[in-house]
């Protein structure tokens, strides 16, 4: 077996086209910049838009409006020519036999030059081509990544290289997300808020990314499907090898390691989409619970004021004065693991859950008992029995209950107890703020004249009606949240140090990483798209929920 | 004025009593201890062993009268211990002395000793407080201003093409934490894999001699997780500025956009990001607790992980002591700036 080139001979042919569209796609972004910084050719309505009149040369163009653009693109095509692996322009200088500062020199000039042409175009030419020229490079850059894509599905093995490889390591994935987006786009104008998310390309852009890592790691963790390698299995012979290095002759199973080994020789591709399980199933949950115990202190604090609020104010500021990374070290050593602290956390703060569905479900049935008793039993009945076998755990402090069905493993309560713990002043003190303006409105007022119960108003009156910003700051903070469970694993606290979740690879890798650079790669980019997908989306929502 | 500022350095007071006292409380349980024993003692000592060794050396006793001794408000024990010596806290643990003073604690500016780096907490504090300061400084010079030029420039005009390049660049900025941009900055800008090695990818050399070379990955993987949500909130507050009355004014006056935007707009629409700059702190400790460990750079954050690793319990109560100080002291400046830069709050 052959090692795998990046993009085999599909690439080649795709290549070009590629290229050619990124360096359209950068330089009409640079245009559209210095059109905008050129104050001559746009102006801007009362309404704040920007309207763009043709150019003349007047006296008020001044000397600048030229230069800068041209020094602007001068570099940019200068840094094209200089970090491309075979330099056209230098080469054929160099072949002349020239000295090389005057090598250096020309090209610089012969530079500036094309950058002052590319500025005169562009005091030339409406902004409106920029616009044109950047939407379409980035639908031709689009085309040709799902040309790739689809297209290597059918190449041979080995001929679409690493990334066509990993394309056909998708293919579930890949036909979850057409699924997915077919329907939605579909029948988006029945499906409210989430159907409103099509329309913007911010948003469907955000949203690409969250549910490719979501059906990843459902593929990965339930179907075991995605992955090549077992993230555990170490083959001897692959340490830190590079990326698409064939396996050892004799050895069963896919016939490279896609993206290389890492410190122990494990395959650093199933070790990616593996850890985003351990992220999937940390983050959105964990998120929830900060989000349940957040709402039932802030709306209260809200709505009631007075001392509870500037008590509980008080608290929430304490703990968000507490620098993330000590309260992390304090809290998740195994020292303070021995104590049986992190239980006792979890004692208290998976109560909240139980408590917002009780009083959500009595506020509302108050005034007919039967129908109040039977919902009541159906939803905590479970619950009740979910909270105790999840903080009862064996050989902890916390041991008293018979009807144990499960253990969390250690690390990830303990690193669920904290994040929780940390997210959670935040969402108190955004619930409170939306309870303090909500509750003036004429609604509630209305309520309270009707002779509401406190908690009917709250939970019934003033959170369906903070719903769109809680919606929107959930996004964020699921984003927020897997950045610091990166952060936990990138200091090695809580979770198992092999466990292949992304903050540990991170800190696995940092460690050589001057040497072998790629292993700590694919779990950072990873981590990165996932948090940006999320940021992406959110505001993608906030933009459509604003709309309305 | 005066009484607003009194209340709030009094809630800042209580902030500051309760999680040090948090962070003692934590410092200072069983397991903690008796590890510390095992290290400052003798490693295979039985649990007997351990418990005269720690009640020899005042750590038995109640949580709030060592807090109180720690602080300085309580006089250090003296306490003849069952080997024969007496010792006393106010003399390092060793045998009392004449003149060896009542009170020791953070007040009296005794900040107790670093097991680990075997060395005065106070002395090591200021040295690494240094370096970070120094650190600081420069994540400062960049990330403010450049997180102040998108802001405005995305800002004055809401919805152009520029303002959404801008919006995600920012947005991508927030998006990336910094041990992820610190690795691919590394990777790229550090090793021979993208043939650009243009810069060191450890910043130790720093720590004497500060060079282009060896501090610009720290200082932009710090500034850049910073300048995303500063860029944001700068444009925010633009936006609102640019469609206020007295914009549409100048503009029916026939002003320039250039002069409306930086004679009439900026000077409002900074008031906001000065306070989101100041509440900005305690994320780039976070930043650069990250930063030191991942660049090697011996500063602040460095000693934190370093002590928190290590069960170095004062040197970690110093550490907390400054973070949480230097977080309420920006809190504070942020409220008392709010109110002396906005004219409507400072004249009524």
């Amino acid at each position: 077996m052959e090692a795998l080139t990046w993009t085999g001979s599909l690439g080649t042919t795709l290549g070009p086209i590629m290229v050619i569209a990124v360096a359209v796609l950068i330089l009409s972004v640079v245009g559209n910049f210095a059109a905008a910084f050129a104050s001559s050719t746009q102006q801007v309505t009362a309404a704040g838009g920007a309207v763009v009149v043709p150019w003349r040369w007047s006296d008020k163009t001044s000397f600048f409006e030229l230069v800068i653009p041209a020094i602007v693109v001068g570099l940019v095509l200068y840094a094209f020519e200089a970090f491309t692996a075979d330099p056209t322009l230098s080469t054929w200088l160099a072949g002349l036999g020239l000295p090389g500062w005057l090598t250096t020199t020309i090209t610089a000039l012969v530079f500036l030059v094309m950058g002052g042409f590319f500025a005169y175009l562009l005091q030339r030419a409406p902004a409106a081509l920029f616009e044109w020229l950047t939407r379409w490079s980035f639908i031709v850059i689009v085309g040709v990544i799902v040309t790739f894509v689809f297209f290597s599905q059918f190449a041979g093995y080995g001929n679409a290289g690493i990334v066509g490889e990993m394309a056909k390591q998708f293919l579930p994935v890949w036909i979850a997300l057409v699924v997915t987006y077919t329907l939605s786009i579909l029948f988006k104008r029945r499906l409210g808020l989430y159907g409103k998310l099509f329309d913007s390309v911010i948003g469907m852009i955000g949203y690409g990314l969250v549910i490719f890592w979501v059906f990843t790691a459902i593929f990965v963790g339930i179907f075991d499907l995605v992955g090549t390698h077992d993230p555990l299995t170490q083959i001897s012979g692959l340490k830190n090898a590079p990326p698409g290095v064939p396996m050892p002759e004799g050895e069963a199973g896919f016939a490279h390691y896609l993206l290389g080994g890492d410190n122990l020789a494990r395959d650093i591709f199933s070790r990616m989409v593996e850890g985003s399980v351990v992220v999937m199933m940390i983050a959105p949950l964990a998120t929830l619970f900060a989000f349940m115990v957040g709402i039932t202190l802030g709306l209260p604090a809200g709505y009631y004021g007075g001392r509870l609020d500037t008590f509980l104010s008080f608290l929430a500021n304490l703990i968000l004065a507490f620098p993330v990374i000590l309260l992390f070290y304090l809290l998740v050593t195994p020292e303070i693991i021995a104590t049986g602290l992190p239980n006792y956390m979890a004692m208290v703060l998976f109560i909240f859950p139980l408590v917002f569905f009780g009083v959500l479900i009595h506020s509302r049935y108050r005034n007919q008992p039967s129908k109040d008793y039977l919902i009541l039993a159906i939803v905590l009945a479970p619950l009740v029995l979910l909270y105790l076998s999840v903080i009862n755990q064996q050989g902890s402090p916390i041991d008293f209950w018979p009807l144990d069905f499960f253990d969390i493993p250690g690390g990830i309560l303990v690193v669920f107890v904290s994040v929780v713990f940390v997210n959670s002043p935040t969402v108190f003190r955004i619930v409170r703020g939306l309870a303090l303006d909500i509750k003036t409105r004429d609604y509630v007022a209305a309520a309270q004249t009707r002779g509401e119960r406190p908690w009917y108003i709250m939970l019934w009156e003033i959170l369906p009606n903070a719903r769109g910003p809680l919606i929107v700051d959930f996004c964020l903070r699921i984003g927020y949240t897997t950045i610091l469970l990166g952060t936990l694993g990138f200091f090695g606290l809580g979770l198992p140090p092999e466990s292949p979740d992304w903050g540990s690879t991170i800190n696995e890798g940092r460690k050589l990483l001057l040497i072998y650079a790629h292993p700590a790669l694919p779990p950072a980019i990873a981590l990165l798209s996932l948090v940006l997908g999320l940021n992406l989306l959110a505001d993608g929502l906030r933009e459509e929920s604003l709309k309305d | 004025m005066g009484l607003f500022i009194l209340r709030r350095l009094g809630v800042m007071l209580l902030t500051a009593l309760c999680l040090t006292f948090i962070v003692f409380w934590l410092t200072n349980l069983q397991p903690n201890l008796e590890k510390l024993a095992k290290t400052q003692g003798n490693a295979r000592m039985s649990d007997a062993a351990v418990e005269t060794w720690l009640g020899n050396r005042g750590y038995t006793r109640n949580v709030f009268v060592k807090y109180g001794e720690w602080l300085g408000v309580l006089p250090g024990y003296v306490i003849e211990g069952t080997d024969g010596e007496t010792r006393g806290r106010c003399a390092n643990n060793s045998t009392i002395t004449e003149d060896m003073s009542t009170f020791c604690g953070v007040l009296q500016g005794d900040w107790g000793y670093s097991t680990v780096f075997r060395d005065e907490v106070s002395s090591i504090l200021g040295e690494r407080g240094w370096q970070t300061a120094k650190l600081m400084f420069f994540v400062m010079l960049v990330m403010v201003p450049g997180a102040l030029i998108i802001g405005v420039l995305a800002g004055m005009r809401e919805g152009s093409r520029t303002d959404r390049s801008l919006s995600t660049v920012s947005i991508l900025s927030t998006a990336t934490p910094e041990y992820v941009s610190g690795v691919v900055f590394i990777a790229v800008f550090a090793t021979a894999t993208f043939n650009m090695q243009w810069f060191k990818g450890t910043a130790t050399s720093a720590m004497d001699n500060i060079t282009f070379e060896n501090f610009t990955l720290p200082v932009l993987t710090v500034a850049l997780y910073g300048m995303g949500y500063i860029a944001r909130m700068t444009r925010a507050s633009m936006t609102e500025v640019m469609t206020a009355q007295y914009i549409r004014t100048a503009r029916l006056k026939g002003v320039s956009f250039r002069n409306i935007v930086l004679r009439h707009a900026l000077r409002n629409a900074l008031i906001a990001p000065f306070t989101v700059i100041m509440l900005q702190f305690p994320w780039l400790l976070n930043g650069v607790v990250i930063v030191e460990t991942l660049f090697n750079y011996k500063g602040f954050g460095w000693t934190l992980v370093q002590a928190a690793g290590n069960n170095d319990i004062e040197m970690l109560l110093g550490v907390s002591v400054v973070s949480v100080f230097v977080v309420l002291a920006t809190q504070l400046i942020s409220d008392i700036g709010y109110v002396f830069l906005n004219p409507r709050i400072r004249i009524s």
